[in-house]
């Protein structure tokens, strides 16, 4: 068993293992961490198939950003875990069927006769100072560069959206309105009286 | 070394597995969200195999903007489920039933 076997076998355990704890996990939180543990192990087959940019961009975006926003609302919802369960065994062998019968059909498709060694030979290893991030940079921003752009528009709403959703205007909050404080006129302000001066004492 | 096929299988396991946890955790939001974001990653599993084997980034650069989408869709989605249990103290599938779906 060479070296890219036992890893390979290693990280695809620990992913199967830690998809199973997603779906498994009584609380919210121990899923959103063990779909953390799954993105971590999804980046070591990634750099086993010598993607590195993403696998650094999974880790980076999904992991610190994403994931980082599912525990914080996680956190922020006050969820009744005793209401979620109810009911819940009544489903879990339909859906353990349905999970075996796709994953039989899936290997049926895509099993060794399909995609093994010999229709698909393992590819030619890289030179020692090609660079994955060069490359796909290169394509990203030469073929590719009117998708790459829509995909910063997307970007835009979704922050659009998320803030418009959630901002909400609290009708007894006191605030300043810039608008309404320069356009004060001085007589809305001063009232200039006329009177009698006033003896000396 | 590692055939093709073993990454695929690795993918369909864990699309199988977050199809298996859609139908198990079905009144829990978050979880449903937390699933199919476990689809989109056993996609990307394909496409960066496919990707290495066939010579071509053209897979790497679909996985990126897959990536990009799938951070907009999290965040838009936890923000209509903020917006949800602010209004109806409840995330529970089986309670939203204003619309009469």
């Amino acid at each position: 068993m060479s070296f890219f076997e036992i890893v390979f076998y290693a990280f695809s355990t620990l992913m199967v293992v830690s998809a199973l704890g997603v779906v498994s996990a009584r609380n919210p939180v121990h899923s959103a961490l063990f779909l953390v543990l799954t993105f971590f192990a999804t980046s070591a087959i990634w750099l086993l198939l010598e993607a590195e940019f993403l696998a650094i961009t999974l880790v980076l975006v999904y992991v610190g950003a994403v994931m980082v926003l599912f525990l914080f609302v996680v956190m922020m919802l006050d969820i009744n875990i005793a209401t979620m369960r109810e009911g819940l065994m009544r489903y879990t062998p339909f859906g353990i069927a349905i999970a075996i019968i796709l994953i039989v059909q899936m290997i049926m498709v895509v099993g060794p006769e399909q995609f093994g060694l010999e229709t698909f030979a393992l590819p030619e290893k890289q030179d020692a100072d090609y660079s994955n991030t060069k490359e796909l940079g290169r394509v990203l921003y030469t073929d590719y560069v009117y998708a790459f752009e829509l995909a910063s528009v997307i970007l835009l709403v979704a922050i659009v959206a998320a803030i418009s959703l959630t901002m909400r205007r609290r009708p007894n909050t006191r605030y300043q309105s810039p608008g309404k404080q320069i356009q004060v006129l001085k007589e809305d302000r001063l009232r200039i009286i006329k009177m009698k001066t006033e003896d000396k004492q | 070394m590692i055939p093709l096929s073993s990454y695929l299988i690795l993918a369909a396991i864990l699309f199988s597995i977050s199809i298996a946890g859609i139908f198990i955790n079905r009144k829990n939001v978050i979880v449903l969200l937390m699933c199919v974001e476990l689809m989109l990653l056993a996609v990307n599993i394909n496409f960066i195999a496919f990707s290495h084997f066939l010579g071509d980034t053209a897979g790497q650069v679909f996985v990126f903007f897959i990536l990009t989408v799938a951070a907009a869709e999290a965040a838009i989605g936890l923000a209509i489920l903020v917006v949800l249990f602010r209004n109806k103290r409840t995330i529970n599938v089986t309670e939203l039933n204003t619309m009469k779906g």
